[in-house]
């Protein structure tokens, strides 16, 4: 296997170790999973009783399709919850380790935060703060690069939606002071 | 011949200007989420569907399904170069195109994927030009019964032939249905599932959950993952694509039977993962030295390749003809058109002639114009990927907030797709299928509502599920593909079947 020819190198400094140990198993989130989706299989079907799941005279009443897709759900979820606690074989694997688990929060709770911030600050303010604060302090990339980048990306987003296409997106007292 | 009429009419619509410069465009950014790690078709075409709302149907669509033939392409790209495998459907390319690129042979292998990618899809194009108007010609007699079985068919095919455990495509499936009926029920008027909130009473738009289930849980896979790379550069030379296409005529035989498959897999929701591995399984079995693949084999290049081309444009055959799709992008295709209040189905192809056949002139230009797009930049997107991934991330999300906003203007939305965007993370890792979910989404109130007329019709009835041949043995072939896993068993203690192996 020759690799000389081998040119373009990415290299992923933060990378999770591939040792670390495991939060839990896919056992145990399967079992979570069908729990929840049986609970709402319940909430659901008893929503739908209540709307009324019977025939009038006009023919099946609101409810009817859904609650019997709730009682499909409920029961394949059921099934899933034993098939999760009497199998072995898939129980064992992982479903997440720790330093996975750790970059993937890396990820979710700046996501969640812009999400936050476009609430209060409008969607161009947010994502310049978000396409930022990642690049510098998750990426760990030179502070110019990280804002310079993140400057022209929101510049470019706000001129492709709100201006050429007529997209208007949820927008913050910058927005506002500079009269848009 | 009408249909020939008609496409060159097609192609009279799409003959200007602003529209090539659209597909283009579209190409461009296709390849461009088909290279990116954390993102490929899907979630492409989710992301970019705001960018479209703007414009009108047929430029729109035909930057949309562009998008989608540069994300087909691009995952060859990364397949080949880095043995990563954009999508699922291009591992197996990377079985024997990786070696090529290991020996030297990058542009030799890339040739051969984009061109094989380009007859896969030309040939499932021909298909949908001649088949997609009969099938809706015919299908303009059915009635709500029919309908209703063809989407049991549908339904029941994805329990029946699914490689997932069969429960969790039916957790996937009932779920999809049951939040496509959140929201005012259309026949009654009346309120379900909306628990007083009145942020549910708009229902939960099937593109917010796509934007979730495809792009945010994708970006938050994608960070599990070591993401280092290593791979070659390649630059394609015009010598190197002719002396591949002087051979070409060499392996008609493979692209010829990966054709086939592909277009059979993606017409049936199978999809084009397993016709991929069914090409290259078959093309392994049919060469004379079995060995030699996996080593860097043009061959192994050429027939998944084909398969799975044909197998994603084959897809978009019954969502034209009968408003099924055949595939999750498919579905989200179908979820465009529904915004521009298009209703794909066999009254498409009477009351949006001009729309429908500019979409199918489109699929014949927009592989031309790829393929030519594709050999001459690889060496520019393969150098994408030199962009670190901390910066691509979010950037990708900003774009899914913005897709999602955009829909229906509602915050609410936002979370909707973050909430979704945790649960298709989760799903995918416990391995509750995605597209199942998909496909009942976009179809859950149809198929509601063709059951809930024909029970109308028949006074509640559920004989009229069999009430003529057609009718009857839609809902039939349905049933036994619900049970197809026991009858297979049965049967295939008999006979011995072909398999697609594991990858």
């Amino acid at each position: 296997m020759s690799n000389t020819d081998i040119e373009i190198v990415v290299d992923d400094p933060t990378a999770p170790e591939a040792n670390s140990p495991a939060v839990t198993s896919n056992g145990v989130v399967d079992a979570v999973v069908s729990l929840v989706l049986l609970a709402l299989a319940v909430t659901l079907g008893w929503d739908n009783w209540r709307t009324g799941a019977a025939w009038d005279a006009t023919g099946p009443e609101p409810g009817y399709f859904p609650f019997y897709l709730s009682v499909i759900l409920g029961g394949a979820s059921l099934y899933g919850l034993f098939a999760a606690v009497f199998s072995r074989r898939e129980a064992s694997e992982t479903f997440v380790t720790q330093a996975q688990l750790r970059r993937v929060m890396a990820v979710f709770v700046p996501t969640v935060l812009f999400c936050l911030a476009m609430q209060l600050l409008g969607l161009y303010v947010a994502s310049f703060l978000l396409i930022s604060g990642f690049m510098r302090f998750v990426g760990k990339i030179a502070a110019w690069k990280s804002l310079l980048t993140a400057f022209i990306f929101t510049a470019a987003m706000f001129v492709t939606f709100d201006i050429a296409f007529d997209v208007i997106m949820p927008k913050g007292p910058l927005e506002a002071a500079l009269g848009y | 011949m009408e249909a020939f009429g008609l496409l060159l009419h097609g192609f009279a619509v799409l003959l200007t200007w602003k529209t090539l410069l659209l597909m283009m465009v579209g190409l461009v950014l296709g390849i461009f989420v088909g290279v990116l790690p954390g993102l490929g078709g899907p979630n492409g075409v989710a992301i970019l569907l705001p960018l479209t709302f703007t414009m009108d149907p047929t430029s729109a669509i035909v930057m949309l399904s562009c998008i989608y033939w540069g994300a087909l392409f691009g995952g060859a790209i990364t397949s080949i170069l880095f043995n990563i495998p954009g999508e699922a459907w291009s591992v197996a390319t990377t079985f024997d195109g990786y070696p090529m690129a290991q020996q030297g042979r990058a542009a030799e292998a890339l040739t051969a994927a984009f061109t094989s990618s380009f007859i896969g899809s030309l040939v499932a194009v021909l298909l949908i030009t001649f088949l997609a108007p009969m099938i809706s010609s015919f299908a303009l007699k059915f009635g709500p019964p029919e309908f209703f079985a063809v989407y049991l068919l549908t339904f029941c095919s994805f329990v029946g032939l699914g490689r997932e455990a069969k429960h969790k495509t039916v957790i996937s499936m009932s779920l999809g249905l049951l939040l496509a009926g959140v929201g005012m029920d259309t026949v009654s008027g009346q309120l379900r599932m909306t628990f007083g909130s009145a942020e549910l009473l708009r229902g939960i738009n099937f593109l917010v959950a796509v934007i979730g289930l495809f792009g945010i849980s994708e970006i938050l896979l994608t960070m599990e993952e070591r993401l280092a790379l290593r791979g070659h550069a390649a630059g394609i030379s015009l010598r190197v694509v002719l002396s591949v296409w002087k051979d070409l005529p060499k392996y008609w035989a493979t692209l010829a039977r990966s054709s086939f498959i592909g277009c059979w897999l993606g017409i049936t929701p199978g999809g084009a993962i397993a016709a991929s591995f069914m090409g290259y399984n078959l093309a392994k079995r049919f060469a004379k030295d079995q060995d030699s693949f996996g080593k860097g084999r043009i061959e192994g290049v050429f027939a998944p390749e084909t398969a799975a081309h044909a197998s994603g444009t084959a897809a978009l055959l019954p969502m034209l003809a009968l408003g099924i799709p055949g595939s999750g992008t498919a579905a989200i295709l179908l979820g465009g058109l529904m915004v521009w209040g298009l209703n794909p189905g066999p009254l498409l192809f009477v009351e949006h002639k001009d729309f429908v056949w500019g979409l199918i002139a489109s699929m014949y230009l927009g592989n031309v114009v790829g393929l030519v797009l594709v050999l001459t930049t690889v060496p520019i997107f393969a150098s994408i990927l030199r962009v670190p991934f901390a910066a691509v991330a979010p950037m990708i999300v900003v774009s899914c907030a913005i897709g999602a906003y955009a829909i229906q203007n509602a915050m609410f939305d936002i979370w909707l797709m973050l909430g979704f965007g945790v649960v298709g993370y989760v799903f995918k890792k416990i391995g509750i299928p995605l597209a199942p979910f998909t496909l009942a989404l976009v179809l859950g109130n149809r198929a509601e509502d063709a059951f809930r007329l024909s029970m109308i019709g028949s006074g509640g009835d559920m004989k009229v599920f069999w009430s003529n041949g057609l009718v009857g043995s839609i809902t039939t072939l349905a049933i036994i593909l619900l049970f197809w896993p026991l009858i297979d068993k049965a049967l295939s203690g008999a006979t011995r079947r072909l398999r697609p192996a594991k990858a």
